[in-house]
Protein backbone atom coordinates (compact mmCIF):
# COMPACT_ATOMS: atom_id res chain seq x y z
CA UNK A 1 0.00 0.00 0.00
CA UNK A 2 0.96 3.52 -1.04
CA UNK A 3 1.46 5.93 1.84
CA UNK A 4 -1.58 8.33 1.89
CA UNK A 5 -2.00 12.26 2.28
CA UNK A 6 -5.02 11.57 4.32
CA UNK A 7 -6.12 9.08 7.18
CA UNK A 8 -9.04 7.03 7.71
CA UNK A 9 -10.22 9.24 10.21
CA UNK A 10 -10.12 11.95 7.40
CA UNK A 11 -11.55 9.78 4.93
CA UNK A 12 -14.86 8.78 6.79
CA UNK A 13 -15.37 12.58 7.74
CA UNK A 14 -14.92 13.13 4.21
CA UNK A 15 -17.32 10.09 3.11
CA UNK A 16 -19.43 10.88 5.25
CA UNK A 17 -20.09 14.26 4.57
CA UNK A 18 -20.66 13.33 0.75
CA UNK A 19 -23.66 11.75 1.71
CA UNK A 20 -25.49 15.09 2.55
CA UNK A 21 -27.09 17.49 0.29
CA UNK A 22 -27.95 20.97 0.26
CA UNK A 23 -31.55 20.93 0.72
CA UNK A 24 -30.92 18.41 3.32
CA UNK A 25 -32.50 19.28 7.08
CA UNK A 26 -29.81 17.50 9.03
CA UNK A 27 -30.46 16.73 12.94
CA UNK A 28 -26.48 16.46 14.29
CA UNK A 29 -25.16 14.11 16.81
CA UNK A 30 -21.99 15.37 18.46
CA UNK A 31 -18.69 14.14 17.70
CA UNK A 32 -17.98 12.40 14.25
CA UNK A 33 -21.36 13.44 12.79
CA UNK A 34 -21.06 16.92 13.54
CA UNK A 35 -17.87 16.88 12.20
CA UNK A 36 -19.05 15.41 8.70
CA UNK A 37 -22.23 18.24 8.57
CA UNK A 38 -19.43 20.73 8.38
CA UNK A 39 -17.50 19.88 6.45
CA UNK A 40 -20.28 18.93 3.93
CA UNK A 41 -21.64 23.15 4.60
CA UNK A 42 -17.94 24.49 3.99
CA UNK A 43 -17.89 22.23 1.12
CA UNK A 44 -20.55 21.42 -1.68
CA UNK A 45 -23.59 21.90 0.69
CA UNK A 46 -23.56 25.85 1.58
CA UNK A 47 -27.33 25.94 2.36
CA UNK A 48 -27.87 23.09 4.54
CA UNK A 49 -29.43 23.32 7.49
CA UNK A 50 -27.97 21.90 10.51
CA UNK A 51 -30.32 21.32 13.67
CA UNK A 52 -28.78 20.34 17.31
CA UNK A 53 -30.93 19.21 19.69
CA UNK A 54 -30.05 22.40 22.21
CA UNK A 55 -32.63 23.82 20.13
CA UNK A 56 -30.37 25.31 17.62
CA UNK A 57 -31.98 25.82 14.00
CA UNK A 58 -29.68 26.17 10.77
CA UNK A 59 -26.71 26.78 12.96
CA UNK A 60 -23.52 27.21 10.94
CA UNK A 61 -20.25 27.80 13.57
CA UNK A 62 -17.18 28.33 12.83
CA UNK A 63 -15.46 26.00 14.28
CA UNK A 64 -16.74 22.45 15.39
CA UNK A 65 -18.31 22.47 19.37
CA UNK A 66 -17.34 20.51 21.81
CA UNK A 67 -20.74 19.62 23.11
CA UNK A 68 -24.47 20.06 21.64
CA UNK A 69 -24.85 23.32 23.19
CA UNK A 70 -21.84 26.05 23.01
CA UNK A 71 -22.28 29.23 22.47
CA UNK A 72 -21.42 29.26 18.98
CA UNK A 73 -24.14 27.38 17.85
CA UNK A 74 -27.06 29.98 18.85
CA UNK A 75 -24.68 32.75 17.82
CA UNK A 76 -24.69 31.15 14.68
CA UNK A 77 -28.36 29.78 14.01
CA UNK A 78 -31.36 31.30 12.29
CA UNK A 79 -33.42 30.39 15.20
CA UNK A 80 -32.67 28.94 19.26
CA UNK A 81 -36.03 27.20 19.94
CA UNK A 82 -36.75 25.44 23.57
CA UNK A 83 -36.05 22.31 23.81
CA UNK A 84 -39.47 20.82 24.17
CA UNK A 85 -40.00 22.67 20.91
CA UNK A 86 -37.23 21.49 19.10
CA UNK A 87 -38.64 17.23 20.22
CA UNK A 88 -42.54 18.09 19.57
CA UNK A 89 -43.01 20.31 16.37
CA UNK A 90 -39.78 19.83 14.37
CA UNK A 91 -38.74 16.30 15.10
CA UNK A 92 -41.79 14.65 15.96
CA UNK A 93 -43.30 17.11 13.30
CA UNK A 94 -41.56 15.54 10.44
CA UNK A 95 -39.67 18.52 9.52
CA UNK A 96 -36.21 16.46 9.58
CA UNK A 97 -34.71 14.46 6.66
CA UNK A 98 -31.61 13.37 8.10
CA UNK A 99 -30.63 12.35 11.68
CA UNK A 100 -26.88 11.95 11.39
CA UNK A 101 -26.00 9.55 14.93
CA UNK A 102 -22.68 7.82 16.17
CA UNK A 103 -22.71 4.70 18.20
CA UNK A 104 -21.09 3.20 20.95
CA UNK A 105 -22.18 -0.90 19.83
CA UNK A 106 -23.95 -1.46 16.72
CA UNK A 107 -25.41 -4.25 14.84
CA UNK A 108 -25.61 -5.14 10.81
CA UNK A 109 -29.40 -3.95 11.24
CA UNK A 110 -28.12 -0.84 11.81
CA UNK A 111 -29.43 -1.14 15.73
CA UNK A 112 -27.49 1.29 18.07
CA UNK A 113 -26.77 0.57 21.55
CA UNK A 114 -25.36 3.58 23.67
CA UNK A 115 -26.92 2.83 26.94
CA UNK A 116 -24.63 0.20 28.55
CA UNK A 117 -22.33 -2.99 27.76
CA UNK A 118 -23.70 -6.01 29.85
CA UNK A 119 -26.77 -6.34 32.19
CA UNK A 120 -28.90 -3.14 32.13
CA UNK A 121 -29.69 -4.05 35.92
CA UNK A 122 -25.99 -4.63 37.08
CA UNK A 123 -23.73 -3.10 33.54
CA UNK A 124 -20.13 -3.39 32.84
CA UNK A 125 -19.98 0.02 31.69
CA UNK A 126 -22.65 2.26 32.07
CA UNK A 127 -22.99 4.59 29.00
CA UNK A 128 -24.54 8.16 28.83
CA UNK A 129 -27.76 6.87 27.85
CA UNK A 130 -30.10 8.02 24.32
CA UNK A 131 -31.05 11.58 24.98
CA UNK A 132 -32.01 12.18 21.73
CA UNK A 133 -31.30 9.31 19.66
CA UNK A 134 -34.58 6.97 20.07
CA UNK A 135 -36.82 9.49 18.46
CA UNK A 136 -34.16 10.85 16.18
CA UNK A 137 -33.71 7.18 15.16
CA UNK A 138 -37.86 7.19 14.67
CA UNK A 139 -38.87 10.58 13.51
CA UNK A 140 -36.02 11.73 10.62
CA UNK A 141 -36.83 10.44 7.05
CA UNK A 142 -33.69 8.60 7.18
CA UNK A 143 -30.40 7.80 9.37
CA UNK A 144 -27.03 7.91 8.66
CA UNK A 145 -24.56 6.18 11.15
CA UNK A 146 -20.43 6.88 11.21
CA UNK A 147 -18.28 4.96 13.33
CA UNK A 148 -14.69 3.63 13.64
CA UNK A 149 -14.75 0.04 12.66
CA UNK A 150 -14.07 -2.32 15.56
CA UNK A 151 -15.25 -5.60 16.67
CA UNK A 152 -16.08 -4.21 19.88
CA UNK A 153 -18.24 -1.76 18.27
CA UNK A 154 -19.61 -3.63 15.67
CA UNK A 155 -20.82 -6.69 16.68
CA UNK A 156 -23.45 -9.30 16.59
CA UNK A 157 -25.62 -8.61 18.93
CA UNK A 158 -25.85 -5.52 21.13
CA UNK A 159 -26.33 -5.27 24.52
CA UNK A 160 -29.13 -2.93 24.59
CA UNK A 161 -31.41 -1.29 21.94
CA UNK A 162 -31.60 2.49 22.93
CA UNK A 163 -32.12 3.54 19.26
CA UNK A 164 -34.38 0.84 16.70
CA UNK A 165 -32.90 0.68 13.69
CA UNK A 166 -33.93 -2.36 11.30
CA UNK A 167 -34.43 -4.65 14.28
CA UNK A 168 -34.20 -8.75 13.37
CA UNK A 169 -34.36 -7.25 9.89
CA UNK A 170 -37.16 -7.18 6.64
CA UNK A 171 -39.99 -5.11 7.28
CA UNK A 172 -39.47 -4.86 10.59
CA UNK A 173 -40.06 -1.17 11.13
CA UNK A 174 -43.14 -1.42 8.89
CA UNK A 175 -44.39 -3.63 11.53
CA UNK A 176 -43.79 -1.43 14.32
CA UNK A 177 -46.19 1.34 12.66
CA UNK A 178 -42.44 3.10 11.60
CA UNK A 179 -43.19 5.00 8.51
CA UNK A 180 -39.46 6.53 8.32
CA UNK A 181 -36.89 4.72 6.32
CA UNK A 182 -34.16 4.20 9.24
CA UNK A 183 -30.86 3.32 8.99
CA UNK A 184 -29.87 3.50 4.96
CA UNK A 185 -25.85 4.21 5.11
CA UNK A 186 -22.98 3.40 7.55
CA UNK A 187 -19.77 5.43 7.14
CA UNK A 188 -16.42 4.16 8.42
CA UNK A 189 -12.90 4.17 8.43
CA UNK A 190 -13.01 1.28 5.88
CA UNK A 191 -15.92 1.28 3.78
CA UNK A 192 -19.36 2.68 3.04
CA UNK A 193 -22.09 0.30 3.68
CA UNK A 194 -25.44 1.03 2.14
CA UNK A 195 -28.62 -1.25 3.90
CA UNK A 196 -29.80 -3.41 1.81
CA UNK A 197 -33.74 -2.79 1.24
CA UNK A 198 -34.83 -6.30 1.36
CA UNK A 199 -33.39 -7.54 3.97
CA UNK A 200 -31.94 -4.72 6.13
CA UNK A 201 -28.80 -5.09 6.55
CA UNK A 202 -25.60 -2.96 5.74
CA UNK A 203 -23.87 -4.48 2.79
CA UNK A 204 -20.34 -2.94 1.58
CA UNK A 205 -21.28 -0.37 -1.16
CA UNK A 206 -17.94 1.21 -1.49
CA UNK A 207 -14.25 0.22 0.03
CA UNK A 208 -12.16 3.26 0.63
CA UNK A 209 -8.77 3.81 -0.88
CA UNK A 210 -6.52 1.08 -0.24
CA UNK A 211 -8.54 -0.76 2.02
CA UNK A 212 -9.34 -4.29 1.51
CA UNK A 213 -12.33 -6.85 2.41
CA UNK A 214 -10.21 -8.47 4.85
CA UNK A 215 -9.38 -5.50 7.32
CA UNK A 216 -13.09 -5.17 6.68
CA UNK A 217 -13.95 -8.33 8.09
CA UNK A 218 -11.39 -8.43 10.83
CA UNK A 219 -12.99 -5.19 12.22
CA UNK A 220 -16.64 -6.21 11.95
CA UNK A 221 -18.07 -8.82 14.30
CA UNK A 222 -20.79 -9.73 11.90
CA UNK A 223 -20.02 -11.81 8.92
CA UNK A 224 -19.36 -8.91 6.08
CA UNK A 225 -21.57 -8.98 2.93
CA UNK A 226 -20.21 -7.23 0.14
CA UNK A 227 -22.04 -5.83 -3.18
CA UNK A 228 -21.88 -7.30 -6.28
CA UNK A 229 -19.73 -4.65 -7.47
CA UNK A 230 -17.41 -3.29 -4.77
CA UNK A 231 -16.10 0.51 -5.81
CA UNK A 232 -13.36 2.71 -4.68
CA UNK A 233 -14.76 5.40 -2.69
CA UNK A 234 -12.82 8.60 -4.26
CA UNK A 235 -10.19 9.84 -1.96
CA UNK A 236 -10.64 13.19 -0.74
CA UNK A 237 -10.16 15.91 -2.94
CA UNK A 238 -7.59 19.03 -1.96
CA UNK A 239 -10.72 21.17 -1.16
CA UNK A 240 -12.49 18.33 1.03
CA UNK A 241 -9.07 18.05 2.90
CA UNK A 242 -8.28 21.54 3.30
CA UNK A 243 -11.78 22.47 4.62
CA UNK A 244 -11.16 19.35 7.48
CA UNK A 245 -7.79 20.48 8.40
CA UNK A 246 -8.74 23.87 8.58
CA UNK A 247 -12.04 23.36 9.95
CA UNK A 248 -9.94 21.41 13.14
CA UNK A 249 -6.97 23.63 12.96
CA UNK A 250 -9.67 26.24 13.97
CA UNK A 251 -11.45 24.19 16.41
CA UNK A 252 -7.99 23.19 18.44
CA UNK A 253 -7.41 26.93 18.38
CA UNK A 254 -10.80 27.77 19.98
CA UNK A 255 -10.89 25.30 22.38
CA UNK A 256 -7.37 25.25 23.58
CA UNK A 257 -4.59 22.34 23.93
CA UNK A 258 -6.87 18.79 24.21
CA UNK B 1 -43.41 35.97 44.96
CA UNK B 2 -39.89 36.41 44.18
CA UNK B 3 -37.55 36.94 47.30
CA UNK B 4 -33.93 38.73 46.94
CA UNK B 5 -31.73 36.31 49.17
CA UNK B 6 -28.39 35.03 49.51
CA UNK B 7 -27.71 31.72 47.84
CA UNK B 8 -27.34 30.03 51.34
CA UNK B 9 -30.44 31.51 52.16
CA UNK B 10 -32.23 30.84 48.86
CA UNK B 11 -30.97 27.08 49.13
CA UNK B 12 -31.83 26.30 52.80
CA UNK B 13 -35.12 28.03 53.13
CA UNK B 14 -36.28 25.93 49.82
CA UNK B 15 -34.39 22.79 49.36
CA UNK B 16 -35.12 19.76 51.87
CA UNK B 17 -33.49 16.51 52.49
CA UNK B 18 -35.52 13.89 50.31
CA UNK B 19 -37.11 16.69 47.80
CA UNK B 20 -36.99 15.87 43.98
CA UNK B 21 -34.93 18.84 42.22
CA UNK B 22 -34.17 19.45 39.04
CA UNK B 23 -31.00 21.66 38.39
CA UNK B 24 -32.38 22.26 34.82
CA UNK B 25 -30.02 23.67 32.07
CA UNK B 26 -29.37 22.73 28.40
CA UNK B 27 -25.17 22.52 28.38
CA UNK B 28 -25.69 26.35 28.54
CA UNK B 29 -26.74 28.04 32.23
CA UNK B 30 -26.25 25.11 34.24
CA UNK B 31 -26.29 25.79 38.54
CA UNK B 32 -23.03 24.86 39.26
CA UNK B 33 -23.26 27.78 42.15
CA UNK B 34 -26.08 26.38 43.59
CA UNK B 35 -25.25 22.74 43.34
CA UNK B 36 -22.41 23.21 45.51
CA UNK B 37 -24.51 25.14 47.63
CA UNK B 38 -26.19 21.88 48.63
CA UNK B 39 -23.82 20.29 48.51
CA UNK B 40 -21.76 22.53 51.38
CA UNK B 41 -25.26 22.08 53.42
CA UNK B 42 -25.53 18.88 52.81
CA UNK B 43 -28.90 18.05 51.67
CA UNK B 44 -29.21 14.41 50.32
CA UNK B 45 -31.57 12.04 49.91
CA UNK B 46 -32.41 13.80 47.19
CA UNK B 47 -33.84 12.63 43.34
CA UNK B 48 -32.16 14.49 41.13
CA UNK B 49 -34.36 15.31 37.98
CA UNK B 50 -32.61 16.11 34.70
CA UNK B 51 -32.35 15.41 30.80
CA UNK B 52 -28.59 16.06 30.83
CA UNK B 53 -26.65 15.50 34.05
CA UNK B 54 -23.63 16.53 34.04
CA UNK B 55 -20.38 17.62 36.21
CA UNK B 56 -22.99 19.01 39.12
CA UNK B 57 -24.63 16.14 39.24
CA UNK B 58 -21.49 13.85 39.07
CA UNK B 59 -20.46 16.21 42.14
CA UNK B 60 -23.86 15.84 44.19
CA UNK B 61 -23.87 11.64 43.07
CA UNK B 62 -19.75 11.16 44.33
CA UNK B 63 -20.83 13.37 47.47
CA UNK B 64 -23.40 10.63 48.32
CA UNK B 65 -26.77 13.23 48.07
CA UNK B 66 -28.71 11.70 45.41
CA UNK B 67 -30.87 8.39 46.40
CA UNK B 68 -32.36 8.89 42.51
CA UNK B 69 -31.74 9.94 39.24
CA UNK B 70 -34.75 10.88 36.62
CA UNK B 71 -32.05 11.86 33.52
CA UNK B 72 -32.22 10.81 29.47
CA UNK B 73 -28.38 11.97 28.70
CA UNK B 74 -25.27 10.89 31.41
CA UNK B 75 -22.62 12.18 30.09
CA UNK B 76 -20.07 14.80 30.07
CA UNK B 77 -20.39 17.07 27.31
CA UNK B 78 -18.71 16.44 24.22
CA UNK B 79 -16.02 14.42 26.70
CA UNK B 80 -17.05 11.15 27.75
CA UNK B 81 -18.95 9.44 30.91
CA UNK B 82 -19.75 10.82 34.24
CA UNK B 83 -17.39 8.50 36.46
CA UNK B 84 -19.42 9.40 39.72
CA UNK B 85 -22.50 8.55 38.33
CA UNK B 86 -20.67 5.31 36.56
CA UNK B 87 -19.11 4.11 39.79
CA UNK B 88 -22.25 4.61 41.74
CA UNK B 89 -24.75 2.81 39.38
CA UNK B 90 -21.45 -0.18 38.36
CA UNK B 91 -20.08 -0.22 41.99
CA UNK B 92 -22.95 1.05 44.29
CA UNK B 93 -20.00 3.92 45.32
CA UNK B 94 -20.50 6.00 47.71
CA UNK B 95 -24.15 4.31 48.11
CA UNK B 96 -26.23 2.72 45.39
CA UNK B 97 -28.08 4.63 42.91
CA UNK B 98 -31.86 3.95 41.57
CA UNK B 99 -31.96 4.78 37.91
CA UNK B 100 -34.96 5.88 36.32
CA UNK B 101 -33.91 6.61 32.17
CA UNK B 102 -36.24 8.38 29.16
CA UNK B 103 -35.23 9.70 26.07
CA UNK B 104 -35.05 13.51 25.93
CA UNK B 105 -38.21 13.51 23.70
CA UNK B 106 -40.07 11.74 26.98
CA UNK B 107 -38.49 14.30 29.29
CA UNK B 108 -38.89 17.07 27.50
CA UNK B 109 -42.62 16.61 27.16
CA UNK B 110 -42.89 15.45 30.52
CA UNK B 111 -41.60 19.01 31.89
CA UNK B 112 -44.02 20.59 29.40
CA UNK B 113 -47.22 18.13 30.42
CA UNK B 114 -46.26 19.34 34.60
CA UNK B 115 -46.08 23.00 33.43
CA UNK B 116 -49.25 22.63 31.52
CA UNK B 117 -50.86 20.89 34.81
CA UNK B 118 -51.37 17.23 33.06
CA UNK B 119 -50.77 13.96 34.74
CA UNK B 120 -49.11 12.69 31.80
CA UNK B 121 -47.18 13.23 28.40
CA UNK B 122 -48.35 11.59 25.17
CA UNK B 123 -45.78 11.80 22.30
CA UNK B 124 -44.47 9.16 19.25
CA UNK B 125 -41.42 7.45 20.68
CA UNK B 126 -40.10 4.63 21.71
CA UNK B 127 -40.67 2.64 19.23
CA UNK B 128 -39.06 -0.68 19.13
CA UNK B 129 -36.68 1.13 22.13
CA UNK B 130 -35.62 -1.64 25.09
CA UNK B 131 -35.98 1.39 27.26
CA UNK B 132 -39.40 0.79 27.49
CA UNK B 133 -39.10 -2.59 28.91
CA UNK B 134 -36.15 -1.46 31.81
CA UNK B 135 -38.53 1.56 32.65
CA UNK B 136 -41.90 0.79 34.20
CA UNK B 137 -43.02 4.27 33.66
CA UNK B 138 -43.04 4.27 30.01
CA UNK B 139 -46.36 3.29 29.10
CA UNK B 140 -48.71 3.57 25.52
CA UNK B 141 -51.97 5.22 25.10
CA UNK B 142 -54.25 4.85 22.21
CA UNK B 143 -55.58 8.17 20.12
CA UNK B 144 -59.14 7.93 20.84
CA UNK B 145 -59.63 9.81 17.49
CA UNK B 146 -57.38 8.02 15.05
CA UNK B 147 -56.38 4.60 16.69
CA UNK B 148 -52.41 5.46 16.84
CA UNK B 149 -50.52 3.82 20.08
CA UNK B 150 -48.42 6.67 21.55
CA UNK B 151 -46.20 6.76 24.35
CA UNK B 152 -46.86 7.81 27.66
CA UNK B 153 -44.88 8.80 30.44
CA UNK B 154 -46.00 10.78 33.83
CA UNK B 155 -45.33 14.27 34.01
CA UNK B 156 -42.46 16.01 35.62
CA UNK B 157 -43.69 18.08 38.66
CA UNK B 158 -40.63 18.11 40.76
CA UNK B 159 -40.53 19.90 44.32
CA UNK B 160 -37.99 22.18 43.39
CA UNK B 161 -36.40 23.52 40.36
CA UNK B 162 -32.91 25.28 40.39
CA UNK B 163 -31.83 27.23 37.06
CA UNK B 164 -29.21 29.98 36.16
CA UNK B 165 -29.94 32.93 33.82
CA UNK B 166 -28.41 36.27 32.44
CA UNK B 167 -30.76 38.86 34.81
CA UNK B 168 -33.25 39.46 37.29
CA UNK B 169 -35.43 42.97 36.96
CA UNK B 170 -35.26 44.35 40.87
CA UNK B 171 -39.21 43.64 40.93
CA UNK B 172 -38.01 39.98 40.56
CA UNK B 173 -38.62 39.16 36.99
CA UNK B 174 -36.47 36.68 35.46
CA UNK B 175 -34.56 36.61 31.62
CA UNK B 176 -33.33 33.63 29.81
CA UNK B 177 -31.27 34.29 26.50
CA UNK B 178 -29.86 32.09 23.98
CA UNK B 179 -30.25 28.45 24.37
CA UNK B 180 -33.06 28.50 26.60
CA UNK B 181 -33.66 24.77 27.17
CA UNK B 182 -35.96 23.48 28.93
CA UNK B 183 -35.75 25.63 32.01
CA UNK B 184 -39.26 27.98 31.90
CA UNK B 185 -40.97 24.41 31.53
CA UNK B 186 -38.98 23.25 34.57
CA UNK B 187 -39.90 26.04 36.62
CA UNK B 188 -43.26 26.56 35.85
CA UNK B 189 -44.14 22.42 36.92
CA UNK B 190 -42.22 22.96 40.05
CA UNK B 191 -43.58 23.64 43.42
CA UNK B 192 -40.83 26.38 44.50
CA UNK B 193 -38.29 27.92 41.83
CA UNK B 194 -34.95 29.04 42.99
CA UNK B 195 -33.26 30.86 40.54
CA UNK B 196 -29.34 32.58 40.41
CA UNK B 197 -28.36 35.45 38.42
CA UNK B 198 -25.76 37.20 36.59
CA UNK B 199 -26.80 40.54 37.24
CA UNK B 200 -30.16 42.27 38.79
CA UNK B 201 -31.21 45.21 36.53
CA UNK B 202 -33.53 48.43 36.95
CA UNK B 203 -36.61 46.90 34.80
CA UNK B 204 -36.54 44.82 31.45
CA UNK B 205 -38.07 47.87 29.36
CA UNK B 206 -35.36 47.03 26.87
CA UNK B 207 -36.05 43.55 26.36
CA UNK B 208 -37.60 42.15 23.36
CA UNK B 209 -41.82 41.49 23.63
CA UNK B 210 -41.05 37.81 22.77
CA UNK B 211 -37.94 37.46 25.21
CA UNK B 212 -38.34 34.30 27.25
CA UNK B 213 -39.21 35.74 30.74
CA UNK B 214 -40.33 34.50 33.79
CA UNK B 215 -42.81 36.68 35.84
CA UNK B 216 -41.65 37.69 39.30
CA UNK B 217 -44.31 35.37 40.91
CA UNK B 218 -43.44 32.33 39.09
CA UNK B 219 -40.12 32.39 41.11
CA UNK B 220 -39.60 31.73 44.55
CA UNK B 221 -36.40 33.27 45.40
CA UNK B 222 -33.35 34.87 43.70
CA UNK B 223 -29.66 35.28 44.32
CA UNK B 224 -27.18 37.09 42.33
CA UNK B 225 -24.11 35.10 41.63
CA UNK B 226 -22.10 36.52 39.12
CA UNK B 227 -20.16 33.57 37.64
CA UNK B 228 -22.44 30.71 38.96
CA UNK B 229 -23.13 28.68 36.09
CA UNK B 230 -19.18 28.44 35.43
CA UNK B 231 -17.66 26.15 34.08
CA UNK B 232 -21.09 26.44 31.72
CA UNK B 233 -21.41 29.79 30.25
CA UNK B 234 -23.78 32.64 30.30
CA UNK B 235 -24.73 33.77 26.87
CA UNK B 236 -23.42 37.13 26.24
CA UNK B 237 -21.42 37.17 30.05
CA UNK B 238 -19.03 34.46 29.59
CA UNK B 239 -17.97 31.58 27.48
CA UNK B 240 -18.01 27.77 28.25
CA UNK B 241 -14.56 26.84 29.87
CA UNK B 242 -14.28 24.03 27.94
CA UNK B 243 -10.83 22.71 30.00
CA UNK B 244 -12.68 22.59 32.87
CA UNK B 245 -14.96 20.17 31.43
CA UNK B 246 -12.28 17.79 29.67
CA UNK B 247 -10.17 18.28 33.30
CA UNK B 248 -12.87 17.07 35.40
CA UNK B 249 -12.76 13.65 33.18
CA UNK B 250 -9.65 13.01 35.34
CA UNK B 251 -10.29 14.77 38.50
CA UNK B 252 -13.75 12.50 38.80
CA UNK B 253 -11.71 9.15 37.64
CA UNK B 254 -10.22 8.67 40.94
CA UNK B 255 -12.30 8.72 44.14
CA UNK B 256 -9.74 10.35 46.50
CA UNK B 257 -8.70 12.93 43.82
CA UNK B 258 -12.42 13.51 43.65
CA UNK B 259 -12.77 14.03 46.96
CA UNK B 260 -9.45 16.35 47.32
CA UNK B 261 -10.94 18.18 44.68
CA UNK B 262 -14.38 18.71 46.17
CA UNK B 263 -13.44 19.58 49.94
CA UNK B 264 -10.83 22.30 48.01
CA UNK B 265 -13.40 23.69 45.56
CA UNK B 266 -16.65 23.10 46.84
CA UNK B 267 -16.66 22.66 50.69
CA UNK B 268 -14.27 25.43 51.42
CA UNK B 269 -14.87 27.93 48.94
CA UNK B 270 -18.11 30.14 48.55
CA UNK B 271 -20.68 31.69 45.43
CA UNK B 272 -18.39 34.62 46.04
CA UNK B 273 -15.57 32.43 44.04
CA UNK B 274 -17.51 32.17 41.13
CA UNK B 275 -16.64 35.38 39.50
CA UNK B 276 -13.34 35.07 39.68
CA UNK B 277 -13.19 31.66 37.66
CA UNK B 278 -14.92 33.44 34.48
CA UNK B 279 -12.72 36.09 34.74
CA UNK B 280 -10.93 34.34 32.02
CA UNK B 281 -13.46 33.60 29.55
CA UNK B 282 -15.40 36.68 30.15
CA UNK B 283 -12.26 38.28 29.06
CA UNK B 284 -11.96 35.89 25.70
CA UNK B 285 -15.29 37.15 24.97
Amino acid sequence: MTEQSFTPDEMMTIAAARALGNDDVCFVGIGAPSAACNVARLTHAPDITLIYESGTIGTAPDVLPLSIGDGILCDTAVTTVSVPEMFRYWLQGGRITIGFLGAAQLDRFGNINTTVIGDYAKPKTRLPGGGGAPEIASSCGKIFITMKQSRRGMVEKIDFVTSFGHGAGGKAREKLGLTTKGPTLLITDLAVWKTDPESGEFVVASLHPGVTREQVQETCGWPARFNESVEETPPPSDLELTTLHDLKARTAAAHGKN
Amino acid sequence: MAVFQSLPQAISENLHAGDSVAFEGFTHLIPHAAAHEVIRQGIGGLTLIRMTPDVIYDQLIGMGLVKKLIFSYAGNPGVGLLRRLRDAVENDWPQPLELEEHSHAAMANAYEAGAAGLPLAVFRGYKGADLAKVNPNIKSVTCPFSGEVLAAVPSLRPDVAVIHAQKASKRGDVLIEGIVGVQKEAVLAAGRAIVTVEEVVEDFAEVHPNACVLPHWTVTAIAQVPGGAHPSYAHGYYERDNQSYLAWDEIAADRERFQAWMQDNVIAATPEDFAARVAKVRAAK
